[in-house]
């Protein structure tokens, strides 16, 4: 019964101030800015283009290619040594797992979809930002997609269900923590990505799940909204 | 007899809700009506009862059907198009063209030409490396093999004038209604423009003209979305051909 009150104030079911917008970056085919606490995703879509090496060509469909890059100097630790690293390269992974399942590819085959995700600034939750970031992106580059994805990650600091976890929580002393990224599509309520990391009793993990996916309908709101925003004013 | 026909037709108007106006935006995943007396157009599709959008697009409410106009994306190849491409490869039996689209185009000789060429006959005195040709893709199979010919009015080799890029949603826009932007364009500019559909577009004329017809085009781009763009564009023409008078 250590954690009464989170850190920063919020409600337990409540996720740090976001932010969105769509079209940031003028020469990609689509981009967008997710921005969520101290997080910051930039996601630019290159694409369907032409892809090489040609043995890497899927005749059926299209290939989705993600890469998740955080900038050297944007977390509160040491610096992020730049090129890939391990975990660079399996949050990439999973981020083309988590958007895979809403495009349809097959209208492009043995072409590619380039999404290139860039975190200037981080404090948890930057999977979870660059997954939103990169849907709106793919949206914007005028893609085939049956929904949009929208992510969040959850979890348990001692007996509390917190949504939305920042870095103090995720590394609270001395009692049992566990984030569970997660990422759905909103419209169907489908789930795409889920992660853990640390501990947590089936219960618990039942009831963050079912919180998560109330925080997931407001960042919905907010990517929906950036979208039609950018597009605002069309009449003909 | 009669009645019933009416009948029939207000139990179906009240089955189906349409959830969205026309010339709304409509983002992926976004329920757009309920029923299954509306019909899904292309950029939509069905699941149960809802027709939900696949894409970004504005809706477009015709009737029975909605349809879903992109407003964004590369340019997708389509058969009857007329555009320019570049030469980037010459082959034993034709040419290969870049199209602007993640897909090559291929010209063989047959549709290159009617004259007759020699067996082995040196394939860059017609057309050379990096020359633009304005061309029309006669066919795109399902897996994006695009064939074009150059046999048609209007089809041939660029020369001269200077090649500028544009988003081929916006095409429709910078062409005007049976062309009457581009014809505006063209005459207030005097200079020689041809919009591709695939969003390349050759103009030629002198560098002042060519520069203006630039800026022209630019504004058509960022404005496309408001009406009544064709007055605007040609105060912006006069006003700026009349400086260059003075």
């Amino acid at each position: 019964m250590t954690y009464k009150q989170r850190i920063d104030n919020r409600g337990f079911d409540e996720t740090r101030p976001i932010e969105a917008k769509v079209g940031v970056i003028p020469r990609a085919d689509g981009s967008a800015y997710f921005k969520i606490g101290n997080t910051v995703a930039f996601a630019a879509v290159y694409g369907p283009r032409n892809l090489h090496p040609k043995f890497l060509q899927d005749p059926t469909k299209g290939i989705l290619r993600c890469n998740y890059n955080m900038m050297p100097f944007s977390s509160s630790g040491e610096r992020v040594r730049p090129g890939g690293s391990r975990r660079s390269k399996e949050i990439s992974l999973v981020t083309v797992k988590a958007l895979l399942p809403v495009l349809d590819l097959q209208e492009y085959p043995n072409s590619v979809v380039d999404v290139f995700i860039e975190l200037p600034q981080t404090e948890a939750g930057s999977r979870c930002a660059g997954i939103c970031a990169a849907s709106m992106a793919l949206a914007d580059a005028g893609l085939l997609m049956k929904d949009l994805v929208a992510a969040v990650s959850v979890g348990r600091v001692d007996d509390k269900i917190v949504v939305d976890l920042d870095y103090n929580e995720e590394s609270y002393p001395g009692v049992p923590v566990a984030d569970i990224p997660i990422a759905m599509m909103p419209s169907s309520g489908k789930v795409t990505l889920l992660q853990m990391d640390g501990e947590v009793t089936k219960e618990m993990l039942m009831e963050a799940l079912e919180k998560g996916k109330k925080a997931l309908m407001d960042i919905y709101e907010v990517q929906r909204k950036a979208l039609k925003e950018k597009y605002h004013g069309v009449d003909e | 007899m009669m009645n019933e026909h009416v009948e029939q037709k207000t139990e179906t108007q009240e089955q189906s809700k349409v959830m969205v106006k026309d010339k709304d935006i409509a983002v992926p995943g976004e329920t757009l009506a309920i029923g299954m007396d509306t019909l899904p157009g292309s950029g939509t599709y069905r699941e149960g009862e809802k027709i939900i959008a696949n894409r970004l697009g504005l809706v477009s409410i015709d009737g029975r059907a909605i349809k879903l106009i992109p407003l964004s994306g590369r340019y997708a190849p389509k058969a009857g198009d007329t555009v320019i491409c570049k030469v980037f490869d010459v082959t034993f039996s034709g040419w290969r063209l870049e199209t602007n689209s993640a897909y090559a185009a291929m010209m063989s000789l047959k549709d290159a030409t009617s004259d007759f060429i020699q067996k082995g006959a040196n394939l860059t005195q017609y057309y050379d490396l990096g020359d633009y040709i304005v061309c029309k893709i006669i066919n795109v199979t399902s897996q994006k093999l695009i064939d074009v010919t150059m046999k048609g009015p209007g089809l041939r080799k660029l020369k001269g004038g200077r090649i500028i890029e544009v988003d081929s949603n916006k095409v429709p826009r910078i062409i005007g209604k049976q062309g009457s932007m581009v014809s505006m364009i063209k005459e207030t500019t005097n200079s020689n423009i041809i919009v591709g559909q695939n969003g390349i577009i050759w103009i030629d004329g002198v560098p002042e003209s060519e520069l203006l017809a630039i800026q022209a085009i630019r504004k058509i781009e960022k404005e496309s979305h408001l009406s009544g763009l064709t007055e605007k564009i040609k105060e912006f023409l006069d006003k700026k051909s009349q400086l260059k008078v003075k």
